[in-house]
This record gives structure tokens, sequence and C-alpha cells, in this order.
């Protein structure tokens, strides 16, 4: 029996947790029907929607029972050509947590789907099905989830009914996986056998697969820990707005409002100004509800600091006297999200934590295979050489990103920022690099060594390199 | 590291939303996401205005951008698409609360619209799909760059797949096909001249994380939310209120009803549920054990198609 306890109406919520996942794989590995599933016996499905697609199945022929991966299906033109374009956000909830869930498709535009549904994702699930095992695309999904730093992962061995439930096929697969995994650092894998098609331990606990006693799939999201423990973390706090309200009730209250990125603040800490490296000291922490002593991540408030110093949007705060890296010349690993390719010298703006600057691509150094897990070392350090950019032909440029690309870059910046590394400050590491002239999102990026610096060949000249890179 | 905290300290005194503690919850996480979008858009753009209906939605969000500037004054106008089909009480709220927090509110009516031929009025009377002209004209007008809506992802199934900054063109138009990649909570809200950006704050609530938010907060909402006594006729297997917009037609009977609204628009095709839900506890425990969602029950202008709200967020509806 599933110890699950489905929601209740009139219970207290007063301590429900919030958990971010996100889910790979493909509409074949049946991740639809698993995200229904998981809406269905969660009962976040409610009869209108569930008519819908009852007369979707009928419509189609199906007679066996409501097909659950149609609860999915957001778009015209996804219900026409029966495929997913685009990440879909899905929520249900528990007595103990609340999930937002961020649906990413398996097939098209795969890597920029999965790596923005990633982004913000605290566990991911990486689909396979039981009769084909780990495939290069699995393989895939386990390396962005691990580029993206996504600290759990749950492994769905799905369509367990098609091979009747076989213990040992579950084992090999769990452990080929595991092993992985492993390699890619990724630091907590649990391993499910299911079927979301006929519910076996999805939320409820399954009688055919006796030899197995782990968690359903619900249940481990239920226990998975959430909570970050903000007090091992080092402060961070992206200034956004400087709030200076110049009314007859606070004529002189200047605060600086923004949200806890990562650690701890409390008034009476001294804090510096990244990247003008003034300090001051925290007078107040103030919110709409009144003031605190101390804020943690990611908490919202304003601060207001003893002196009155230079501080604006962009600006972050960091401990006074925190061993940080401020700097112009920024050194990360892109995956490229726009139609047209990366160009050397390329003009760009860079997005980083609420700070907006001019920028030159200078260096496209080495690409990422996911599908193989290589790394490809690039020639080509000339910001002088022109490249069409519309040509998209796949030797158009060998050190241009196209479409999905994942590549290590150097960015040259107008002015220094907070280089924080990705891989210890997931919040505050992370970039954009932004189109000048229309806006777009062209990229994003994880700053300092990633996945695939681990990945490199070595190469006895290059060790140098990323102090010469990251430092100021 | 200034985190070396060795005295006790009752958890209580951080307040309500300290991460690494039990008190930060799922409501805590959504305020301060909401309120860090609101953030954002006051720094990065010239004239962001909310959409303010006088519904439950876009009061949360005037609460939320209260708490977002605090001490200073909300930094947005308000705009409302009025249809001319409003329930009174909604419309008194809205000017109770202008008053109240010295807002500026800007109306862009449908009625005009339809006066100057802009739009034509539709034969079932509905005047909801007649919004998305008066909506862009106010935008065009007054240049607003920024435009906050209530929208949420739980809602609809088009609206799942919406970012929280969508990007519109000069006609207004949401591509589903061309949205920017939205990663971590870096929000790009770079346009061209004449572009603008729909801005979702709510984007990951749900209808009951409002309900619980509006108890938790205590904010009030027009009474039309609650339980009440109305006239009202049976159409489509919803109840309507009367009104001049063309019901009840022949063969509709009139008949008084304890009801309430989930949602607020347009009165032609806004239906009422039955309840006896006269508390936001009441309505709380109503919504949990809902088998029917918000716009199912109670929108007719989603039951038009599959994609109904699909197609309107394409010409540039809410």
């Amino acid at each position: 029996m599933t110890t699950t306890v489905l929601e209740p109406a009139g219970i207290d919520h007063t301590h429900r947790e919030l958990l971010r996942l996100a889910t790979a794989g493909s509409v074949d590995d049946g991740k639809s029907t698993l995200i229904g599933r998981l809406l269905y016996d969660t009962k976040s499905v409610l009869a209108d929607q569930l008519s819908a697609v009852e007369r979707a199945t009928a419509a189609r022929g199906g007679s066996d029972g409501p097909d659950l991966a149609l609860l999915t299906d957001g778009l015209r033109a996804e219900r026409e050509q029966g495929i997913t374009i685009d990440v879909a956000y899905r929520y249900f909830s528990t007595a103990t947590r609340a999930y937002v869930l961020a649906d990413t498709p398996g097939h098209v535009q795969y890597t920029r789907n999965m790596v923005t549904g990633a982004s913000t994702a605290e566990l991911a699930i990486v689909l396979v099905d039981a009769r084909k095992g780990v495939l290069e695309q699995t393989r895939r999904h386990a390396a962005v989830t691990a580029l993206l730093g996504v600290p759990h992962v749950v492994l769905a061995v799905n369509k367990m009914d098609l091979v009747d439930f076989d213990e040992p096929t579950f084992r090999t697969i769990a452990a080929q996986f595991a092993a992985y995994a492993a390699g890619l650092g990724v630091p907590d894998v649990v391993a499910v056998p299911l079927s979301a098609l006929a519910g076996d331990n999805v939320v409820e606990r399954s009688a055919r697969t006796p030899w197995y006693d782990g968690p359903t799939l619900l249940e481990h999201l239920e226990r998975v820990p959430v909570a970050r423990d903000a007090r091992t973390e080092e402060l961070r706090l992206p200034v956004q707005v400087v709030i200076r309200p110049r009314t007859a009730e606070h004529p002189d209250y200047r605060g600086y409002a923004g949200k806890v990125a990562s650690g701890v603040v409390r008034v009476g800490d001294e804090v510096a100004v990244v990247p003008s490296g003034k300090t001051s000291v925290v007078t107040g922490i103030d919110t709409f509800d009144g003031p605190l002593d101390e804020a943690h991540a990611p908490q919202s408030v304003t601060l207001r600091l003893a002196d009155d110093l230079d501080v604006a949007r962009g600006d972050v705060l960091v401990p006074a006297g925190a061993d940080v890296t401020v700097g112009a010349d920024l050194v990360g690993t892109v995956c490229w999200l726009a139609e047209r390719r990366s160009v050397l010298g390329q003009r760009l703006l860079v997005r980083i934590g609420t700070r907006t600057v001019r920028a030159l691509l200078r260096e496209v150094d080495a690409r990422l295979d996911v599908d193989s897990l290589t790394v490809e070392r690039l020639q080509g350090v000339d910001t002088l050489h022109a490249v069409d950019a519309t040509d998209t032909s796949a030797d158009a440029a060998p050190s241009a990103l196209g479409l999905n690309a994942i590549g290590r870059v150097r960015v040259r910046l107008a002015e220094p920022v907070l280089l924080d590394d990705y891989e210890r400050h997931r919040r505050t590491g992370g970039f954009l690099l932004v189109d000048p002239a229309d806006g777009a999102t062209l990229a994003a990026g994880m700053l300092g060594p990633t996945l695939l610096d681990r990945l490199l060949p070595e190469q006895p000249d290059d060790g140098a390199d990323w102090l010469a890179g990251a430092g100021i | 590291m200034t985190t070396t905290d060795t005295a006790p300290r009752p958890t209580r005194t951080l307040g309500r939303g300290a991460a690494g503690t039990a008190t930060f919850t799922q409501l805590d996480a959504l305020e301060s996401e909401a309120v860090h979008v609101m953030r954002e858009v006051a720094g990065e753009f010239e004239r962001p205005v909310l959409l303010f209906s006088g519904g439950k939605d876009s009061i949360v969000m005037l609460h939320l951008a209260r708490k977002a500037f605090w001490p200073a004054p909300v930094p947005f106008t308000l705009l409302h698409v009025d249809t001319g089909h409003n329930f009174p009480e909604v419309i008194a709220y809205r000017d109770a609360t202008v008053e109240r927090y010295g807002l500026r509110l800007v109306v862009a009516s449908v009625q005009d619209a339809i006066d100057d031929g802009r739009v034509v009025e539709r034969p079932d009377g509905s005047r909801n799909p007649l919004q998305t002209v008066p909506l862009l004209d106010a935008i065009t007008a007054h240049r607003f760059d920024a435009v906050f809506g209530g929208g949420r992802r739980d809602e609809e199934k088009a609206r799942a797949k919406e970012r929280v900054f969508s990007l519109r063109d000069e006609f207004g138009q949401w591509d589903p096909r061309r949205q920017r990649p939205e990663l971590w909570d870096l929000y790009n809200g770079r346009h061209r001249p004449g572009e603008h950006v729909r801005v979702f704050p709510l984007s990951n609530w749900t209808e009951l994380d409002v309900w619980r938010y509006i108890e938790r907060e205590g904010i009030e909402l027009p009474t039309i939310y609650y339980a009440h006594e109305r006239e009202v006729f049976a159409r489509d297997g919803m109840w309507l209120a009367p009104g001049g917009w063309g019901g009840p037609r022949g063969g509709e009977r009139l008949e008084v009803r304890t009801v309430r609204y989930r949602t607020v628009g347009d009165m032609s095709c806004t239906g009422a549920v039955e309840s006896t839900a006269t508390t936001v506890a009441d309505v709380i425990a109503e919504v949990a054990t809902s088998r029917l969602t918000e716009r199912g029950a109670t929108r007719a202008d989603d039951r038009a198609s599959e994609a109904a709200m699909e197609d309107r967020k394409r010409e540039g509806y809410f």
C-alpha cells in the first residue's frame, strides 16, 4: 500500500514546501503518460480536463481508458503533429509539497528546452524504456542535467510491464546509469521501476515488483531534501532597484531591494558592494510585513546601509572580506539557443545577475558533444575574421556555435562584474548572451569550469588557462 | 562568511519566510518570486502598467506590488479594460482601491471602441474577445512597454507554455514558436521600439495558491466572490446574470440562486457557480474539492474550441 497522503481539504498548509523539477525523455519513453499519471493519481486533473482528454482519445480511435499523454498537449500544432514543441509547466501538490514541473520535450530543440527546464530544477526525472535500457539520449539527458548542476536525479525505468517486471532487467539498467551518472558528477541518483501506463510505482506501490523495496516515484519526490541550508552558503544579493519613496512619511529613506540569491544577511553585518568594493554595515532589513533581524535565500527583502554609498541596480552585495572574483574577462560554457550562429567578434550584451553589460565574443575554443560526451578543441581565436552568420552549414565556421551546441567561450566585458563559478554558486553563476540589435536571447551560460572542462582532453600547456581567464 | 551563529534562535523570530527552516513555505517562495519579477520590471522598463480588472488575480498582483516597493508607493499605472458589461460591485471595488492607495487608473473602453468603429459588436453579445483592440490601442497610446497580467500557467493549456516575460510584437501578437528561452531567474525584457513585454508574476501559482494567499494576507475582494443570492438564468450549463447585453433570451427563465463567482470577466460570458461559501476558508475548502477547473466551470469564452485561448493570445489578448 502507498504511504502517500493526497491532499485532503482543510489541512494545514502553512508548512508546505515547493519542489521544482524537470522531466527529460521523449514521447516514446512514455514521458507524457508519466506526467499525466502523476497529475491524475495526485488528483490534479479535474473533471472537465479529463472529459476533454476522453473526447480526444475517442476521436483518435482509442478505447482503452483515457490517453493520459493528451493531458499535457498544449498548443494546436502539438496536438496536430503529436509532438511537444516547448517547455510546459505543470502543477500538482500533496499535503506536504507543491510541485512545479518543467515538462521538456525530448526530440525537437532538445538541448535548448532541457537546459531551460533544468536551470531552475532541484530534481530531474530521466526516463528510459525498460526494453531499450540506457540509450544515447539517456546519456544526453544525464549530461545536460549534470551540466546545469541539478542536484537530484531520478532514473524512471518505464514500461516495466512490457518486460514482465523482470528484476535483473531493472538492476542492469539502474547499475549502468548509476555508473554513468557518477562519471558525470551527479551527486544523487535513485532508480525506480515503474509503468506509467498502468500506474505501477508512480504514486501507488506496485504488487508486481515484490523484489523492489525502494520508494515509488512520488514517495521519493515527497522525501528528497529540498530545503537549502542557507547558513552554509556565502551571501549574494544582486540589487534590483533602489527604493527612494521621497514621501512626507519617508523623506530620506533609501533601501536596496533584491532577492537573496544565496546565504544569509543579518542586521549588523558588514557587506561589500561588487564591483566597487566599497563596504558598509547593514542597519535594517525591511519588508512590507515589518523589519527582520536576518534574511535567507530566497527571500525578497530591502536592505538599508549605514553609509551613503553609490549602490545601483546591477551591483551585488557580498560579505565584506569575501574572496570573490571580479573581472571583465568571462570564461564559461554556453548552450547556444538561437537559430543564428555565433560569430567571433560579434557584439553582445551579457546579462549576469541584475547587471547588463556590453561585450564582445572573443573566442569559442571547445565544443561538447552531449551525445558522445566528447569535447572537441576548436581553433579560431580570430576576432577580426568575418564569418557569414546566415550560413548555417556545419562547416560554415569551425569555431561557431549553432542552435543547441554547447561550447566554451571567452567574452570580453565592457566593465568588470562579479564572476561566481556556477558549480559553487548556481544562483549567481549563470548568464545570458543577448543580441543588442533585437534583444533576442542567444545563449545561456555557466561561469567557470563545468562538465565540459572535466571532459576536456588533457593538454600539457593548458594548465594556466583558467587562472588567466577567470582572474581580474 | 558571516553565517556562523551558535546562539539558539527560535525559528519564529526569523519571520515568515526563512529558507533552511521549516517556515519558508510554498507561498513564501511564490511571493518572493513574484516580488522579484515586479522589481525586475521596475528596474528594466520605462513605462510599466498593471492590468487591473478587479478580479482576484489582479488584486493579488496589486498587493504584491505594494509589498515589492514598500515604503515607496506602487510605481505602476493601473489599466482596466472595461467591457461595459461590468459587475457594479467590481467597479466599486476598483474605484475604492485606486482612491485608497493613491493610484493612477487608465480605463480602455470597449464601448468607445465600438462607438469609434474600431471593433464591431458580436451577434452573441459577448465582449470578452473584443477587449484585445482597446487593450492594444491603450498600450500604444500610452507607450506602455511592460504590461503585467494576472495569467497563471495552471489556468489553461496554452498558458502552460507562456513565459514570465513574454515578448509581443508591434501588433501585440504572441508567437508560441518564437518565445525566448527563460533560464534561472534571468528575465530578458529587451525589446525594440513599438514592441512590448507581457509580464506574468503569478505564472507559477495555482487557483488554490491564490486563495490561500488571499486568506493568509487578509486581502479584501469584491463581494461577488462569496456566496450571495442573485437572479440568474441557466445557459450552456452555467448560471449567468441578466443584463442589457442579451440575456435572458426566450426560453431562459430567471430564478434566484445562492451563487458565487470563481472568475470575474465580462458579464455576458462569466458564469456563477452555486455555492454557500461565504468566507475565504469556505472558498478554499470548496476549490480544494472542486472537480472542475475555474475556467471550465465558468468561462464560456474558453469553451469555443480546444485552442480558444491560444488563438486569443496570439492576437494579443491578456
